[in-house]
Parts: C-alpha cells; structure tokens; sequence
C-alpha cells in the first residue's frame, strides 16, 4: 500500500515538467505525512484490539457468584455420592436418584434447579458484560470443560458422547 | 500535483479502510483463552468453600475484585484441589 501510494506521488503529471527540488520536498513531506498516519491507525488498532478483553463483571455476574457460592455447600455431598453430575453443556443434573434418600430428593431437585437456572443466567450475564449476547454458547462450553476439570475426584460428569464417567 | 492527490487520498482512505475491517474482525472472534481464564477464576471463587466449611461464607473477596475492576488478572488459579 506504500510502496503504491509512492510509486503514484513520485510520477510526474505533466509529460515534460521537469520536477524541481521544491516539488521533490514536497511530495516527501506527503510521503512523511501519510506514512505517518498509517502507521498511527495501525498502532491505534492494535492498542484497541489488545483494550478489548474478556469482561466478567457486572452486578448480575457478581450476584449470580454470590448464589453458586453459597449454593455449592449444600451440593457437594451430592456431587460426592455420584446422585449429581456435571454435564456437557455447563450444568448440572439428578443422574442418579437411588442414593438420595426419599426424604431429601426433592430438596436436591430444588437445588439442581436453582443452580441450573444461575448458571444459565451467570453464562448470559458474562456475554453481555462484553456486549456480545452471542458469544453465550461458547462462554457455556468453556464453562463446561472447566466445571469439569476443577472437579473433585469421585465426582461424575457427562463425556462429549453423552455417556457418563467417574472422575 | 492535484491528480496525484487524489490519487494518494483515495489510497490513503482505502488503507484506513482495511485498517477498520482488520479492527472489526479482530474484534468480533471469541477469545476463548481469556474466556478459560475468567472461568478458572470464577469457579475458584465459588468452588473455594470445597475445603472448608460447607456453606460457610468465605470473606475472601480482594479489593480488586470488584465491578469497577472487571479486566482478567492473569495469574494462573493453581490453588484449586
């Protein structure tokens, strides 16, 4: 793009003018001056590129911690009997309902419910605090692998196949 | 000379165009790295109680933490069990 920009402003444009040295310095002062803007906007865009980062917060999103956090104590017997599991899109499921005791399967029914819909709401929340509403399927299955790296061993999650494993 | 710039304008402005569209494209992929780590950050925090009492809150809320500081920190989360 230079290189073109100074193969058109060193071309005489009248057959037969003669250029002068004031002309030369001319077109050289042009030459500085529209290097120098190019080369500005492409610094301005790698510095807008390297400011655009990955945003987590917003009330909602501090909100939504806030419940998951408090929520977690209640699920970690469940995660530890293998009666909850993590699945493959980010959430959380009753996979196994014969360890729970009768008398406490509908009070994990209302925690896995209660923590799905804070996730989901955690996944839409994070897409809109970087204003892409579009990125929350993807921030779901980043979510999703790393649930399932962070968890403890003994813990079951949901393989990309659908099947489940014991971690 | 007048030919010549507008010849250079033209060049100019289509550089700047590309300059625009390269910025737009960079802007619009998911940046799924720093996504990662802002997931590693947040189930830290709302898994930290994993250790310790169940339920219990835990005041370990940094400062820095807040909603007027929402960039990533890029320290890596190795204290997860």
């Amino acid at each position: 793009m230079i290189l073109a920009t100074i193969k058109l402003t060193i071309n005489p444009t009248r057959p037969g003018h003669e250029r002068s040295s004031e002309d030369v310095n001319l077109v050289h002062r042009q030459l500085i001056r529209y290097i120098t803007l190019i080369s500005l906007g492409f610094f301005l865009c790698i510095s807008f590129a390297s400011a655009v980062d990955f945003k987590a917060s917003s009330p909602a999103v501090t909100q939504l911690k806030q419940n998951i956090k408090q929520r977690h104590g209640q699920l970690i017997p469940f995660y530890d009997s293998g009666a909850v599991g993590l699945t493959r899109d980010g959430l959380i499921v009753l996979r196994d309902a014969s360890v729970v005791p009768l008398s406490g399967r509908q009070s994990v029914n209302t925690l896995v419910t209660a923590e799905n819909q804070d996730r989901n709401a955690l996944y839409r929340e994070i897409a809109l605090a970087n204003n892409h509403p579009e990125w929350e399927s993807n921030i779901r299955s980043t979510f999703a692998q790393r649930w399932i790296k962070w968890a403890k061993p003994g813990w079951w999650y949901q393989q990309e196949n659908g099947s489940w494993q014991k971690k | 000379m007048i030919m010549t710039n507008r010849n250079s304008n033209l060049i100019l402005l289509m550089a700047a165009g590309f300059v625009v569209a390269a910025c737009v494209t960079i802007n619009i992929y998911f940046p799924a790295a720093a996504a990662e780590k802002v997931a590693d950050k947040i189930i830290d925090e709302v898994w930290q109680a994993d250790d310790e009492a169940d339920g219990r809150e835990q005041p370990r809320e940094k400062s820095g933490n807040d909603t007027r500081n929402n960039k990533i920190d890029n320290k890596p989360d190795k204290t997860r069990p």
